[in-house]
């Protein structure tokens, strides 16, 4: 018997066969083939989606644990179980990830797409449901790199100009860091024999290894991790992925992959090594202040819009990462109140950040359709032209710099509410990035909604019918999760207070 | 009942000496067939029990004054390997479909070559084994020398005289072994104690000439040059299966006849076996040509099973016949889609002159299957190079931890290098603009497509190793008891 979750896992994968082998509708080779790839991804998207709220559904909200667990033998030389379940955090990301895909089939395709193209974004796509349900590492392993050659893929077959380096930085970036957490994992697990993520975390409060080992394992999976978020200086990379990357492949690259990263900061990194963080934290929290205070400075200096995204994306999930360390940093038994604050708010800037971030790379996507280019200088004037296109796009724009009322205040107040109590200085300089923020959204808001018509911009079709039904419903929901957050607080709020539990 | 895979291999290459060319492969494709019938009949219907021991399932008296036998006997360790065979065997048969040159005489060959294999993985007697490795090694030459391409007669020549070389120490070691163990029965060998000052020349003598074959550092140079020149069915096999007759043999007769010759030596083979995974890496990062690429990635996967033997622990030596097996059909499917999808068709294996030609586009299953070959290559999660490799570093981990982290370095450099030649071999090189892709992309008429026999050989080999990969307990259930009660272990 299949059980919910790995029916979640499962359905993607079956659509990209499908996708894959459906004959295409008429003999026309090239144009029915992009035509088809679409519905049927759609398709299987819709059905995943639906396993997802019904996993929402029947999810209880106050039980502490992992719930709709699926246990069976795998590996036994290595004591590796298929072991699959979701507490809060795995069944808020499951819901961020069956939100975001169907978008991204729905943002505009790259000009050679073709099934292949689907097929792809749906291997990707039951990675991230694997990455975000799998509670043993050897299966979260399996799944964390099962999206790097769909990822490389997408970025070297898609992409646009300079793909072939971008993508092979991608790969090879991650590559690295998840050679080193892998054997960082191995050293632990030779030392206490299990890869049981909840077994692991029980232990970590005693210290899982010794002296220098200890900080050998905990440098590897920090590398490992830290690539992924990125995390300043290990984010090179990104700029490069995401800029290259088609319009729906930045928008999962950022919506969901880069969460890969905090989810593992969340689950391994901080429980299994509370001892290492509290010596170190003032060096990692600098690096994060460093992400937070930089990477906007960097987005300010850009032309490219979608290099600029990719800046503040960033500096966004720095956020996330101020709010963990702070916790797990805090030298003093930090109150409750403020723990949770700042747990909720990381949790919280995961999903936000997963949803703005994805909308703006959305509307940049829909601009270079449009406009063929996406420089910053390329445009002007757009208000007079297309409003209600820069009326949506302005919403998504506040959502992230943090206008309260939008979902981005929610989360980032809760981190700076929280982290302030833990670490006053470090948030205190963190605050700079909010400002930075600010001032390069108003620029690009300046510059493209403003000013003359451009010439080149005069043509442009405001939103069509197929946009707006991206755009309407995800705006609503930055609304809603601004306005009246606790339907997403409910899913979390468990799993924050076991959480901090286990990091005091 | 096993036992047939040999006979009917060998009776196979005896009626295509004299049934006329146009049975020639379907001959060839029955025989291989039934060998990996009779491999995977046994390896569902054989109690995993009956595995742990190595034992008797014929045993004929031959040259009694000696105390030859005809002995051949079965273990997990041997099933697995003659499973691996049979695999290999079948694909490499369906990518040699369109062979037209001498065709008899090509499948001779290759059978005998299966056969030897078979042999050897099933031999109980140390003569019978030695006779088994030296007859793959003349067949193989003539499949070098008279099918191959590039430098057939250097790579051919370079290749069994490495061959031979490290056969003549073989050679020296089982008269060792018989001199004063007074025996070939490799069970009762294994249960005699010899000298320790014996094991501890004998026992390199013996592993290091079985490991030439495995292409140990720096004994390897005959390996990509062998590959480059072999003709694919060639490749597919020499990778897949006859590097795995080295390894084989040093753990089956090396390891198990003198474990404290071992134990002083199994360091220095943990020391060779990283250089030989890093170094091979280093070198097929730059290589122009696809093949050698693939040849030095064979070298470099050969270090794992090296190091994997050398921990002297369950686990690694499980993990190391694992990527014997694994290896076997990654490196056939790698040298499939080199040797037979794009050289048949492009007739370059230059990965400059491929990277013009954005071959994605024409060739979409070669693309995806070169995708999976490589992902597994490179030791993806879900592909069985990554059960074997992991098994290998926690084995490691416990002898060698400094190992591991250089061996980690080498996983990251064949991730390197296996990107690179999938990039250019199949993704265009350079970020062409899209009028000049448009120009100069090859359609997919302009090439033959894909054949049947190819598609199918193709999609046996991808299905096995992520068969491998997302349940590798099939193997280690049988494997893992059968290492476990090797004498070396203890």
């Amino acid at each position: 018997m299949v059980g919910l979750v790995t029916a979640i896992i499962l359905i993607p994968l079956i659509g990209a066969v499908a996708v894959c082998t459906w004959p295409p509708a008429s003999a026309e080779a090239t144009t029915g083939r992009l035509r088809n790839g679409r519905p049927i991804a759609l398709l299987f998207n819709i059905i995943s989606a639906g396993c997802a709220i019904a996993l929402w559904r029947n999810f209880d909200a106050t039980a502490t644990g992992l719930q709709f667990v699926e246990r069976h033998a795998w590996i036994p030389a290595i004591n590796a179980e298929y072991l699959v379940g979701v507490d809060g955090l795995s069944l808020l990301l499951v819901l961020l990830t069956s939100l975001i895909i169907p978008f991204a089939f729905l943002a505009p395709p790259p000009p050679n797409g073709s099934r292949a193209f689907y097929a792809t974004m749906l291997v990707m796509q039951s990675a991230l449901y694997g990455t975000f349900t799998a509670q043993n590492f050897v299966l979260w392993f399996l799944f964390y790199e099962m999206s790097l050659i769909p990822g490389f893929l997408l970025i070297k077959i898609w992409g646009g100009g300079n793909r072939d380096r971008a993508a092979t930085k991608f790969f090879l970036y991650t590559f690295l860091g998840s050679v080193a957490m892998l054997l960082s994992f191995l050293g632990i697990y030779l030392a206490k024999g299990t890869f049981d993520f909840s077994a692991l975390a029980r232990l970590g409060r005693s210290g899982l290894l010794e002296g220098n080992l200890a900080w050998l394992a905990f440098a590897g999976i920090f590398v490992g991790l830290a690539v992924k978020v990125p995390l300043f200086p290990f984010h090179t990379w990104l700029p490069d992925a995401y800029q290259t990357a088609p319009t729906g492949v930045s928008m999962v690259l950022t919506g969901l992959l880069s969460k890969m990263g905090v989810y593992g900061f969340v689950r391994l990194l901080l429980p299994l090594f509370p001892h290492e963080i509290k010596v170190i934290g003032p060096w990692l929290l600098t690096l994060v202040v460093c992400s937070i205070v930089f990477a906007p400075l960097a987005a300010w200096a850009q032309r490219d819009l979608k290099r600029m995204i990719a800046y503040l994306s960033i500096n966004h999930l720095g956020y996330c990462m101020l709010g963990l360390f702070a916790t797990a940093a805090s030298p003093a038994v930090a109150a409750s109140i403020d723990t949770h604050a700042a747990l909720s708010g990381v949790f919280m800037q995961i999903f936000n950040h997963g949803v703005t971030a994805a909308m703006l790379f959305y509307f940049v996507g829909l601009l270079e359709h449009r406009r063929g280019l996406r420089g910053i200088d390329d445009f002007g004037g757009l208000m007079q032209r297309t409003p209600l296109l820069c009326g949506w796009m302005s919403v998504a724009m506040f959502s992230s710099l943090g206008l309260p009322g939008l979902n981005g205040f929610i989360g980032e107040f809760l981190i700076f509410k929280g982290s302030f109590a833990m670490a006053a200085v470090f948030t205190a300089i963190a605050v700079i990035g909010l400002l930075v923020t600010a001032i390069v959204f108003m620029r690009a808001m300046q510059c493209l909604f403003s000013g003359p018509l451009a010439e080149s911009c005069s043509a442009f079709p405001d939103l069509l019918r197929n946009e707006k039904l991206v755009v309407v419903p995800v705006t609503l929901l930055m609304f809603a999760i601004g306005i009246a957050p606790q339907f997403i607080f409910n899913i979390f709020n468990t799993t924050v207070v076991h959480m901090a539990r286990l990091l005091s | 009942m096993i036992a047939w895979t040999i006979y009917l291999t060998f009776g196979g290459a005896v009626l295509l000496l004299v049934l006329p060319r146009e049975f020639a492969r379907w001959i060839a494709l029955l025989a291989t067939i039934s060998g990996l019938a009779l491999g995977t009949l046994a390896f569902v219907g054989m109690p995993i029990s009956n595995l742990a021991h190595f034992t008797t399932i014929v045993r004929v008296p031959w040259v009694p004054a000696l105390g030859m036998n005809y002995h051949l006997a079965l273990d997990g360790v041997s099933l697995t390997m003659v499973l691996v065979t049979g695999i290999s065997a079948v694909s490499t048969v369906l990518f040699s479909w369109d062979v037209e040159y001498r065709q008899n005489e090509f499948f001779f060959w290759l059978l005998l070559v299966v056969g030897g294999c078979y042999g050897v993985f099933l031999s109980a007697d140390l003569f019978l084994l030695f006779v088994f490795y030296e007859l793959v090694i003349v067949p193989k030459y003539f499949l070098i020398a008279i099918f191959g391409s590039t430098n057939k007669e250097y790579g051919a020549m370079k290749l069994t005289l490495y061959s031979f070389f490290g056969g003549m120490f073989v050679f020296i070691g089982i008269l060792v072994a018989y001199v004063s163990g007074g025996s070939l029965d490799l069970n009762q060998l294994s249960q005699f104690e010899f000298s320790p000052q014996l094991q501890s020349w004998a026992f390199p003598v013996l592993f290091f000439g079985f490991v030439v074959l495995a292409g140990i550092w720096p004994l390897h140079t005959w390996a990509p040059t062998g590959h480059a020149a072999a003709p694919t069915a060639g490749s597919m096999l020499l990778a897949g299966i006859v590097m795995k007759l080295g390894s084989y043999a040093a753990l089956r007769v090396a390891m198990n006849l003198f474990p404290q010759g071992f134990q002083i030596w199994s360091k220095w083979i943990a020391v060779l076996a990283v250089i030989g995974i890093v170094y091979a890496a280093a070198v097929a990062l730059r290589q122009r040509d696809l093949k050698f690429v693939i040849g030095y990635s064979s070298v470099s996967h050969m270090g794992f099973v090296l190091l994997g033997l050398a921990t002297a622990n369950v686990l690694g030596v499980s993990g190391a016949v694992l990527q014997m097996f694994s290896h076997g059909v990654i490196a056939a499917l790698l040298f499939a889609v080199a040797g037979r999808m794009i050289y048949r068709r492009t007739h370059t294996r230059e990965l400059d002159a491929l990277s013009e030609m954005n071959l994605s586009h024409a060739m979409p299953f070669a693309a995806f299957t070169f995708v999976v070959a490589a992902a597994a290559s490179m030791g993806i999660p879900g592909f069985s190079g990554f059960a074997a490799e992991i098994t290998i570093l926690i084995g490691a981990w416990k002898t060698y931890p400094v190992a591991v982290w250089i061996a980690g370095a080498g996983i990251v450099i064949v991730a390197a290098f296996t990107l690179r030649a999938l990039k250019l071999s199949f993704f265009g090189g350079k970020d062409v603009q899209d009028e000049v892709t448009t120009a100069t992309t090859f359609r997919r008429e302009e090439f033959n497509p894909i054949t049947i026999p190819e598609k199918i050989g193709a999609c046996m080999l991808m299905l096995t190793t992520l068969a491998v990969g997302v349940y590798p307990k099939l193997l280690l259930d049988r494997i893992m008891p059968a290492v476990e009660t090797m004498r070396f272990l203890k």
